[in-house]
């Protein structure tokens, strides 16, 4: 028999004691090795869906957050609107005029091309209303270049894909400008196919829907982004719904005209009127302006009194570095404070367990046993407990890391495999936790070291 | 000459910070193969007489050579070494490890020695003490007797000089004390090893021709109600 066989059964003779012990150290494993995969699932999610193909979002002035958020995650509350004739201003090449003729009404200097047109050669201008929902999900009103110019995937290449239908047009013989996509959740939950018909509710979750419906034409494969989450429709169709019209507005005060949010008159759903321009906002642009002008760009329409121009990377970067990543420090000192309270009870179970033990180590000792051998087979105790603790929870932790993906999958597009998220502080942790355990084994091996032979037998 | 004693001096600390004399041995000689019994009141200073000789305890002063080589004043894990190697112990309480089993117990004393753990000896000593089909059971599952023989083949395991008994008996019913210190007497006899043994018994100290007294032995005088002081 050797030191290691003596200390392993010694280990196995208290089992429920050893088994506690080692379980302790196992969970704080187990939770650092979550903590800094959940964090990993959480930064590469943001990532992965702030890096959305275009490089700036315009919105009305407000918090450039809020902007993202809603615009990019379809959380929290739009922003104010802008009028479309400013989304006009990005269209590239002669978009304004082209747009003018398209749709028709009122449009200062109309011959002339957008004041930024020059920035966006090759790029593009894609607008978005927000504010309605479809049951409990985003009702996204946009054009079919959403998903004809957008893309996604980790590396934004993947073309948007249909499990069903197709994209919506601008307009369709057989529904008008009625027509719909919805994300794949959506479809899900709402068991949606295509045919169906879907109906925005104004302003709110729990509002009173519009009495047009879209019908949906095409379902989207999953992605893994928020646009899993959205229920997108024409955005021709969208202006021609009740109180989606704007108002006129007096000039010098920018107060309301009553009685002017009124829509054209129209005969049927197939009608080709559509809403005129100066009677149509836009929450926000989605911008890919050509080249580098991104950034000049960027800087110039936040100098003007009523839009800001956002870049949704630079956004969730800040907000990675103000929020995730400091509460994912805070969050592994927390864990790693636990697999320290781990490495106490290891100290404590093999500290209770030397006064019971003082008589084998007086025994070991007269059979020949040098007190180097006892404080090894003790520190070889601890090291035990700790390894099998640690092994079992780091395991225990990347676990059920794949065992989630069926819930965090579909919320995150991410998926998570066994050592997806082997963060570059796993290397140092874990063997520095499992340090910790085994050192818990240094208080009790030096009082095993320190007993009395001849007491204690 | 195995073992020579000259001079042996121990004193332990009582509370007031006095030491009192427990041991002052001017002479004691033990032959190779010798067996003798050491007899003597309790609190008389026999278990740490073994205690010193075994290396377990320093003594204060004095003189204790096994095979011509000086012990006292050897460091703590040279005389755990020369314990090892040279010596058996056999105690009154067994004090076999709970967690091992009887051939473990065995093999444990090898492997503290810093020896190859020869199994044959092992499971050989066992059959000899009686225990061929109780190797694989641990102390728990053994009667009382039973394990007192376990811990005389674990004394035995690396073929000690010197075997070293402390009222192996103590804890054994009548039947059973005959019969373990017959295994004793004659195992020592059969691997040429001297025993040293104590004993408060009669009956046990008839079966050896020489008995030694240690308050004849021991200069040291006591007070009577001292437990043995380590």
């Amino acid at each position: 028999m050797n030191l290691f066989a003596i200390a392993l059964r010694n280990v196995f003779y208290r089992p429920l004691a050893s088994m506690l012990t080692a379980t302790s150290m196992a969970l704080g494993v187990a939770l650092v090795v979550l903590v800094l995969t959940i964090s990993g699932v959480i930064e590469k999610s943001l990532e992965r869906t702030s890096n959305v193909g275009y490089n700036l979002i315009i919105g009305a002035k407000g918090s450039p957050l809020q902007l993202v958020f809603n615009t990019v995650f379809f959380l929290s509350q739009p922003v104010e609107n802008i009028p479309y004739s400013y989304y006009m201003e990005y269209l590239p090449g002669d978009g304004r005029q082209k747009e003018r003729e398209r749709i028709g009404g009122e449009l200062k200097d109309s011959e002339r091309s957008g004041l930024y047109s020059f920035l966006m050669k090759g790029g593009f201008a894609i607008p978005l209303c927000m504010g309605d929902y479809v049951d409990r999900f985003r009702c996204v009103a946009t054009t079919p270049d959403y998903f004809d110019l957008l893309k996604h995937g980790d590396a934004n290449d993947l073309p948007y894909t249909f499990s069903s239908g197709r994209n919506f047009q601008d307009y369709s013989e057989e529904h008008g400008f009625f027509e719909a996509v919805v994300g794949a959740e959506v479809a899900e939950s709402l068991n949606l196919k295509i045919g169906s018909e879907i109906f925005a509710s104004h302003g709110a979750e729990s509002g009173d829907t519009h009495a047009q419906g879209f019908e949906v034409v095409g379902i989207l494969n999953r992605t893994g982004s928020p646009n899993d989450r959205g229920a997108f429709v024409n955005i021709e169709g969208f202006y021609l719904l009740e109180g989606h019209v704007a108002p006129d507005r007096d000039e010098d005060s920018g107060l309301e005209k009553a009685g002017t949010a009124t829509a054209p008159e129209r005969s049927s759903k197939l009608s080709k009127v559509r809403l005129p321009i100066e009677k149509r906002e836009v929450t926000a642009i989605l911008l890919k302006p050509s080249g580098f002008a991104a950034i000049g760009l960027e800087k110039q329409v936040n100098k003007t009194k009523f839009a800001q121009a956002v870049s949704p990377i630079a956004q969730i970067e800040g907000l990675l570095g103000v929020f995730v990543r400091p509460l994912r420090w805070a969050l592994l000192a927390l864990t790693s404070l636990v697999c320290i309270v781990s490495a106490i009870s290891i100290l404590v179970s093999i500290y209770n367990s030397m006064n019971e033990r003082k008589k084998d180590i007086a025994i070991m000792r007269a059979l020949g046993a040098s007190r180097d051998h006892i404080t090894i087979i003790i520190l070889m105790e601890s090291l035990m407990l700790a390894l099998a603790g640690g092994i079992v929870g780091w395991l225990v932790g990347h676990a059920l890391g794949p065992l989630s993906n069926p819930w965090t999958m579909p919320a995150t597009g991410v998926r998570i495999d066994w050592l997806s998220f082997n963060s570059s502080l796993e290397p140092f942790i874990i063997p520095g936790l499992v340090l910790v355990g085994t050192l818990a084994g240094v208080i009790p091996a030096v009082a095993a070291y320190r007993t009395p032979v001849a007491k204690s037998l | 000459m195995l073992l020579e004693i000259a001079n042996l001096k121990k004193t332990y600390p009582e509370p007031s910070g006095r030491r009192i004399p427990i041991l002052d041995i001017p002479k004691f000689e033990l032959a190779q193969g010798e067996q003798v019994v050491l007899r003597g009141e309790s609190g008389g200073g026999k278990t740490t007489l073994l205690h010193i000789i075994s290396g377990l305890v320093e003594a204060d002063g004095g003189s204790v050579r096994l095979e011509g080589v000086e012990l006292i004043g050897f460091s703590e894990s040279r005389r755990d070494r020369i314990r090892a190697a040279k010596m058996g112990y056999v105690f009154q309480t067994f004090n076999l490890l709970p967690a091992f089993t009887a051939l473990e117990n065995v093999r444990l004393a090898m492997t503290f020695a810093g020896r190859a753990v020869d199994v044959a000896r092992a499971k050989e000593l066992l059959a000899r003490v009686g225990l061929e089909n109780r190797m694989h059971y641990l102390p728990s599952q053994l009667s009382v007797g039973q394990q007192q023989r376990v811990s005389v083949a674990r004394a035995l395991a690396n073929r000690p000089k010197l075997l070293l008994a402390d009222e192996p008996t103590a804890n054994v019913d009548p039947a059973n004390q005959s019969r373990i210190i017959e295994l004793i007497q004659s195992t020592c006899r059969a691997e040429n090893v001297a025993l040293l043994l104590v004993t408060h018994s009669d009956d046990v100290a008839s079966r050896f021709t020489r008995v030694e007294q240690l308050g004849e032995l021991n200069r040291a005088v006591q007070e009577p109600v001292v437990e043995d002081a380590v």
